[in-house]
């Protein structure tokens, strides 16, 4: 690979260097001091952006996984199919940095075990979150390990595990609606913090809902990103669907995000919250519902009928974003709205800092593997072998 | 997928979805237990000493607080319960002059911290207090998110070993018979706080609401909140006013939580059944179109090959045609030119004749 003989110092190279450098000398700080002394956490904000963004928005973002591969191997849209390579990879890495990320957050991150293997608590949503995301993690390395394997080229654990992709993929799809709905259902039980415009006993609805878009937004968004920088890796299968695949997918997200804001309008409406869109919160809700779910929606639908690619990648963009925006608000923004502005929480910049170092660890992961294993092309051992 | 297998997947999606809606109900019928305990605060008494807090940080050997308890300057500002102190004493402005209100776990009837712990640490005991096991926490810290009262704390600066902090009505110190109620109940003055039975507990404060009009809310908080909780509190002023919020409902958040929950099962149960008959419509569909464009190939081919014999035939029949006719062509050319000649002989002979005769 060409890029391997130039200097390591490129200027990507050392900016990621320093994020690294720093996140290392965070995690050092939270197991010497302890989460008191790097975060804004408090007793009655005990879940900040680790929370808000490293498990919520990552876990949503990583949607992409089982949205592509259902579309191609359940849904028999087969001209998806160089897409669910990259996605599978994308979604393994947004899972493993979520658990990643929650050693971190956690208390006593050496029991995260406990809840699976010594004594399961099935009455909280949050047992159901840890089962599936440890399930769904073990799924995804497995879906994704073909790709090692003919790397290595071990051909008979390939094909073995191979013949397991329908298997597998109904499987990621149970354990995807699943947890992505309870981490929307952990604040069902918190009905007197979350301001009613976010609150909502369909909160499980629209987080699982809302996780559609936003995977085939990711899988637009990171192919757009990815297309420069790895076009050399990209064979002519790969490189002659991807705007059928962009067109395709802007489709189902146009269609999965006016969806979404059907549901939003109904969870607001089935609790009679209509008075509150009058006041700043309610400002603030028609921003995320017309701005960041209608807009996007419409955006999608045009440029998928008119063949408008850059029109797709802003919807895009403007989705992931929102998506973001949302968890934020849902965690974060509207949680504790009833507190004094005192005692609301606002996050420290090491938190800022090491949420940037978990991303970070992400894009070097996927820079690696992306250059190295069969991700945007075809292993010649094995063409026309799915 | 086979038509057997499907209809097996839909049956099992029902018996769990039947097993899932009887757990739901047995939960919802959950009174509390009969011999279950609390403590009865009554705001009209309290004085905001602060003995109980001193009490409580006795009985349950907390660390010495930065300020002593006998300094009542810290009351000016409203606090709550942390990691030092399972329970606190705030002043809040009443109609005639201060009112004081004790803030500590209210140990619910059906605890949000325990129905939302992922490793049960949280335990209900039949004696109504509801206390927590360090042994399995994970410090995950959803049980302060849930709790609607702001209850546990977490103690922040332990880097390894933290733990989560609250009141547990002195569960351990009585079940050994250290104490015969709560450090807090025993180091009140005034008698403000009351222990006991909370059937009877209610009943006191009923008669205490009954007998002096006008000077308690007719409400007891704690008794339906949340689904009902131990610590119950009688005030002369609206609770909301001394920090006890009157909008949380009575629904506790094991019965909140009981809808999502119950989709779980039926989504494990009719998932699988429903992408793989999606999955198997299509393989169908698939294999349909691929048996259906073999047999219209088949039956063009049958067409082409139909037609290309006709034409055979028919140019072989005109082929022959044309060979008869040639040859009848042939023939009839063949008999003219020999009755042509015929008759040039004919003639001949007879010019001869004539020849002949002339001659003669």
């Amino acid at each position: 690979m060409s890029s391997e003989n130039k200097s390591l110092m490129t200027p990507a190279n050392i900016i990621t260097g320093i994020i690294l450098a720093i996140g290392v000398v965070i995690a050092v700080l939270r197991f010497t001091k302890g989460l008191g002394a790097i975060t804004n956490l408090d007793q009655n904000n005990p879940w900040g952006i680790w929370i808000g963004f490293d498990l919520l928005c990552g876990v949503a973002l990583a949607a992409g996984g089982y949205t592509t591969s259902s579309a191609c191997y359940i849904f028999g849209l087969k001209k998806y199919h160089s897409a669910v390579r990259p996605a599978i990879l994308t979604a393994f890495l947004g899972y493993a940095l979520v658990v990643f990320a929650l050693h971190f957050d956690v208390g006593r991150p050496y029991r995260l075990v406990y809840p699976v293997f010594l004594q399961p608590g099935t009455t909280s949503l949050l047992y159901e979150v840890g089962l599936c995301v440890f399930l769904y993690v073990t799924v995804l390395a497995v879906e994704f390990s073909p790709a090692m394997f003919e790397w290595l080229g071990m051909k008979t654990v390939r094909n073995k595990i191979h013949k397991l992709t329908l298997a597998l993929t109904v499987f990621g799809v149970v354990l995807s609606t699943l947890h992505q709905s309870s981490l929307g259902a952990l604040y069902i039980a918190v009905p007197s913090k979350v301001h009613p415009l976010w609150y909502s006993p369909y909160l499980a609805v629209l987080f699982f809902v809302s996780s559609i878009p936003a995977g085939l937004s990711m899988v637009i968004f990171e192919g757009m990103l990815a297309h420069k920088p790895w076009h050399h890796m990209m064979d002519k299968t790969h490189l002659d669907e991807h705007d059928g695949v962009i067109l395709g997918f802007a489709r189902g997200a146009s269609i999965s995000l006016a969806a979404y804001f059907c549901v939003k309008l109904v969870a607001m409406a089935y609790d009679n919250n209509w008075a509150y869109l009058a006041t700043g919160w309610g400002a603030w809700w028609l921003v995320e519902v017309l701005g960041f779910i209608a807009l996007p929606s419409l955006m999608y639908a045009m440029g998928s009928r008119e063949k408008n690619i850059k029109l797709i990648k802003w919807a895009a963009v403007l989705t992931v974003f929102g998506i973001i925006l949302n968890r934020f608000n849902v965690s974060i923004v509207a949680f504790n709205w009833q507190l004094p502005a005192g005692e609301r929480y606002f996050p420290s910049i090491m938190e800022i800092m090491f949420s940037i170092f978990v991303v970070t660890v992400g894009v070097t992961v996927y820079r690696f593997i992306v250059s190295r294993m069969p991700i945007f092309f075809e292993h010649p051992d094995y063409k026309d072998a799915h | 997928m086979k038509r057997r297998q499907f209809l097996g997947l839909l049956g099992a999606a029902g018996i769990t979805a039947t097993l899932g809606t009887t757990a739901q109900a047995s939960s919802k019928s959950f009174d509390g237990y009969p011999e279950a305990k609390g403590v009865l605060f009554d705001a009209t008494r309290c004085i905001g000493c602060r003995k109980c807090e001193a009490g409580c940080n006795k009985v349950n050997k907390l660390p010495a607080p930065a300020k002593p308890f006998e300094d009542l300057t810290v009351l000016n500002k409203v606090r709550r319960t942390d990691e030092k102190s399972y329970t606190v004493v705030n002043k809040y402005q009443g109609k005639n002059g201060p009112v004081f209100r004790k803030a500590q776990c209210n140990h619910c009837m059906e605890p949000a911290c325990a129905s939302v712990c992922f490793v049960q640490a949280f335990k209900k005991n039949p004696d109504g207090s509801v206390t927590y096991d360090a042994s399995v926490c994970v410090g995950c810290r959803y049980c302060m998110v849930a709790c609607p009262f702001n209850v546990p704390a977490y103690e922040y600066d332990d880097p390894l070993t933290p733990r989560v902090m609250k009141c547990t009505m002195c569960h351990d110190q009585i079940q050994k018979g250290e104490l015969s109620a709560p450090g807090c109940v025993g180091a009140c003055p005034k008698e403000a706080l009351t222990y006991g039975k909370r059937e009877d507990l209610i009943e006191i404060a009923r008669e205490r609401i009954l007998k002096n009009p006008g000077r308690y809310q007719k409400h007891i908080y704690g008794e339906k909140e949340m689904g009902g909780t131990n610590w119950l509190y009688i005030s002369g002023e609206h609770f909301a006013d001394i920090g006890l919020r009157e909008d949380l409902g009575n629904k506790s958040v094991p019965e909140i939580s009981a809808g999502p929950l119950s989709v779980v099962p039926m989504v494990a149960a009719l998932w699988p059944a429903l992408l793989g008959g999606v999955w198997a419509i299509n393989k169908r569909k698939e294999k349909v179109a691929a048996e259906e464009q073999k047999a219209a190939v088949k039956a063009a081919k049958a067409a082409t090959k139909a037609e290309a014999d006709a034409k055979l035939a028919k140019a072989m029949d005109s082929a022959e045609r044309d060979k008869a006719q040639a040859i009848e062509r042939e023939v009839k050319r063949a008999l003219e030119e020999a009755e042509a000649a015929r008759k040039e002989a004919e003639e001949a002979a007879k010019d001869g004749a004539d020849k002949d005769g002339e001659g003669a």
